[in-house]
This record gives structure tokens, sequence and C-alpha cells, in this order.
């Protein structure tokens, strides 16, 4: 099988990998770079759990065909948090019980996180707007839509910023 | 089964390429190819990629605007010259599928996807192949899965002369973005006061994007209020077969498309 060489922005280091021709990004991530925050949850881009940001823009890596990331700033869950310090989302989403099983929140906390970097003081509307392509089996979702509020209100969207 | 990949700087380029192997599949966005890689299948081993900005490139022509077949739905979103078309990439998918998924692709959607293209097909749209010429967009959906694929380098969309002429809805059943039960996409132009040369397209009501020939005519003439649409509403399934999915049956498609479509008419969206 043909492998490719391929150099991206991780986190905001620089990672050098070889990836599979077709491979997905979610598995470049998790077997190439050992990050496994993202998820996979259906690989056909209906659950949101494998959301990454790819120069800012929220995108589903398992239907990223990896070798189109070439050069891009890729951010995940795993670089979230500033050492110890939760990022602000992460925090909301602990202090409203917004994860139960947690499965999807890897992928909502990075769909939340490409809402507020854009928008950091969204309407309901506008996050439920932005997590419609991520799939929750156990909140109801009304926790989660709460937190990034929250996070949002404490002004979590432009902690980072 | 692996795949290899294959990049080309020029459309020409990989449009030789695609139509030398058999087992080649064209990449757009990827959402619905990269699905099919993940689900392992067997029809393809070899995905053809083209870079050329001719793709991604929005242009006015006149009154038409000239959409490449590589432009995202996000695109459409932020351009302002197809900001007629924004209501319908909208509601395509949610953001993270908006980002990748690209007008091209659309037109190649199997039902019950194929909103873009519906509302193209309602606009009267014409589809350019890679070093060919304009196909209107009915003839290029009924051709689609039966000719040997080609490469859509762009579509050319007319612009509607006044922008409340152009109505369309997605009604689905999980809010804000689930897929289509169905979708109905309307350019009805007036002329004091009456329908002349409407167009209306549905989505999700057959294998592919469909024009509601029966509905067209029977709004020829007819004002837009309640006793003017009434024949309309009678002709709202005419000629169409809709399938069973499973989002909705055939049954319930018949059902609820009269419904969507006098409140599309009458301009009563919710
Ligand atoms: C979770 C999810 C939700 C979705 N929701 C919707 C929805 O609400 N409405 C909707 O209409 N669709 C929806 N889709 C379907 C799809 O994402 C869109 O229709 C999209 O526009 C397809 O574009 P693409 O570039 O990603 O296609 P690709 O996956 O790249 O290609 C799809 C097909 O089109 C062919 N193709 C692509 N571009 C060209 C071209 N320029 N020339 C020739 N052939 C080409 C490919 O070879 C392939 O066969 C959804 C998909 C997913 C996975
Ligand atoms: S694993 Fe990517 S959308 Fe479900
Ligand atoms: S917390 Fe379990 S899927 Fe969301």
């Amino acid at each position: 099988m043909t492998r490719k060489p391929l150099q991206f922005q991780l986190n905001g280091s620089g990672k050098a990998i070889f990836v599979e021709e077709g491979q997905n990004l979610l598995e470049a991530l998790r077997r190439g770079v050992g990050d496994l925050s993202p998820k996979y949850g259906c690989g056909q881009g209906t659950c949101g759990t494998c959301t990454v940001l790819i120069d800012g823009e929220p995108h589903l890596s398992c239907l990223t065909l990896a070798e189109t990331v070439e050069n891009c700033a890729i951010e995940t869950t795993a670089g979230l948090a500033m050492g110890p310090q939760l990022h602000p989302l992460q925090q909301a989403f602990m202090d409203g019980f917004a994860a139960q099983c947690g499965y999807c929140t890897p992928g909502m906390l990075m769909a939340a996180k490409a809402l507020l970097d854009r928008n950091p003081s969204p309407t309901r509307e506008e996050v439920v707007e932005a997590i419609s392509g991520n799939i929750c089996r156990c909140t109801g979702y009304e926790p989660i839509i709460a937190a990034i509020l929250a996070a949002a209100a404490s002004g979590g969207g432009r902690r980072y910023a | 089964m692996p795949v290899s990949v294959r990049t080309f700087q020029g459309a020409e380029e990989a449009e030789r390429a695609l139509a030398a192997s058999r087992t080649a599949r064209y990449f757009g966005g990827g959402t619905l190819v990269m699905r099919a890689v993940n689900a392992g299948d067997q029809a393809f081993d070899t995905i053809v990629r083209a870079t050329d900005p001719r793709l991604r490139q929005i242009q006015m022509q006149g009154d038409s605007v000239v959409i490449g077949a590589g432009v995202t739905m996000a695109q459409i979103i932020a351009s302002r010259d197809a900001v007629f078309l924004a209501p319908v990439a909208k509601v395509i998918g949610g953001p993270a599928i908006r980002t990748v998924a690209t007008v091209g692709g659309n037109l190649f959607a199997a039902s019950p996807y194929g909103d873009f293209a519906a509302a193209l097909l309602a606009l009267d749209a014409k589809v350019v192949p890679v070093g060919g010429t304009p196909v209107p967009i009915g003839d290029f959906l009924d051709a689609r899965d039966r000719e040997p694929r080609r490469i859509v380098l762009s579509v050319i969309v007319p612009r509607p002369r006044d922008s409340r002429a152009f109505r369309f809805v997605k009604v689905s059943r999980v809010k804000p973005k689930g897929v289509a039960v169905l979708s109905i996409a309307a350019l009805l132009p007036t002329n004091g006061g009456r329908v002349s040369g409407a167009r209306v397209a549905y989505g999700a009501m057959g294998g592919r994007p469909v024009r509601a020939l029966a509905v067209e005519q029977a709004l020829e003439g007819h004002t837009l209020d309640e006793q003017g649409i009434a024949p309309a509403l009678s002709a709202a399934t005419e000629g169409i077969n809709p399938q069973t999915d499973a989002l909705a049956s055939e049954w319930y498609r018949r059902q609820v498309a009269p419904v969507h479509l006098k409140r599309l008419l009458l301009d009563q969206r919710r």
C-alpha cells in the first residue's frame, strides 16, 4: 500500500507522519499521531463526534481525506485545556452536566469552539444551529446548549481567540 | 480495499484520468465519496481530484451567476452574488458538512439528498461539463446515471429578477438539520399579479430532483392566493413517483406534499 508523507500543525505543534492513500484524517490523528480525542462514531458524517477544526473551520475528520490537510492547522479537544486549566467550554460542560457517556463530547466541544471563536455571544438558535450536525444519545441536548451559552456568557469565546 | 488518490491541477487532466479508468471516482468535497471509502465500497479503487481554481470560483456573467462545481455550501452562504441561493445552502447538512459539500457533488447525490440540485432545477440552471457545452439541468439529471461520468466544471444559474419570486423549503422531521422528507423549490414570476412561466421542482420525491410539471401548468395565469393555487394543490403529486425510504413512505410524501406546497405558494413558510 502506498504511503504518503504529511505535515500539519496539531494544536500548535508541528507533526510529520506517513498516511495511507485514501486514509481519513480521523485515523491519521488516532493511529498516526496518537491523538485519541476525536472519536470514531459512524464513519458516515452523521454523528459529528469526530469533528475537528481545520484552519478554524469545523470539519468531520472521518470524511476528510488525510492528505488534503497538508500544512493546515488542526485543533482537537486534546489541545483545548491549558495545562491543568480547562477551556471555559470544558468547564461549563462539567459544571452543567452536559456530558453523560461523553462519547459525543469532543465533537460537541469542537463544534462549539468553532462557533464561539467566530461569534463570542451567540443566541440560543445559533448554538442549536452550530451543533446541529452532532448527535448526542444521552443528554437530550438541553444541558449542552446551556453549557455553551454559559461558556459564552463567561467570556469563554474570547478566552483563547 | 485500499484506494489510490490521484490529484491533478487541471480539471481537463483529471477528466482524462477519470475517463481512462472504470474504477476511478471523482472527488468533490468527499462527503459521500469518503463515506463510501469508510464503508469499504468495492466499486472504485481510485480517487481522482482536481485543484483547478476555476472549480472554486463564483462569477457574474450578465444576468446569471456562474458557480464552480467545487464551490462549497459555506462559500455560497458567504457569497453576495449567490445570495438568493443562501437559504438553500444553509439547510444542507450541519456546519461541518457545509464546509466541504460542493455544488457539483449535490448534482450527483442520490435521493433523499439533492436539495441544491432541486433549487437549480427550478431556476433553470445549465450544467457545464469540463471542455463541453452547457446542458439544461433537467437533461443533465436525466442522463446522470446512464452516461459515462464526466467532470462538471460549473453551473450557470439565471438570477431571479424579483428575489421574492424564488422560494425554497426543505421539510425534515429532525430540526434543524434532518435529511429531507421532501424539498420544494419554486420560481414564480408574476405578470400583473398572475403567475407567468412558473418552474416548480421537488427534491426527495423521486430517484432524483424532478419538475412538478402539472403544478406549473395549474399555476399558469393564476394568482397566488387560496383560490388561485387550488388547482395546483390538486395536481401536487400528479406525475410524481415518490420513493419509500427510512425517512418516509411514498404514501406519506404524497400526503404532505400539497400541505408544504400550499405554504410555499402562499409564502407562509415555517
Ligand atoms: C451527514 C450528511 C448530511 C447531508 N445532508 C444533506 C442535505 O441535507 N441535503 C443534501 O442535498 N445533501 C446532503 N448530503 C449529501 C452531500 O453531502 C451533499 O449533497 C453534497 O453537496 C455532496 O457534495 P460533495 O462535494 O461532498 O460530494 P462528493 O462526495 O465529493 O461526490 C459525490 C458524487 O458526486 C460526484 N461528483 C462530485 N463533484 C463532481 C463534479 N464536479 N463532476 C462530476 N462528478 C462529481 C462524485 O464522483 C461522487 O459520485 C449530506 C451528506 C451527509 C454525509
Ligand atoms: S464518526 Fe465522523 S461523523 Fe460520525
Ligand atoms: S453524552 Fe453520551 S452521547 Fe452525548
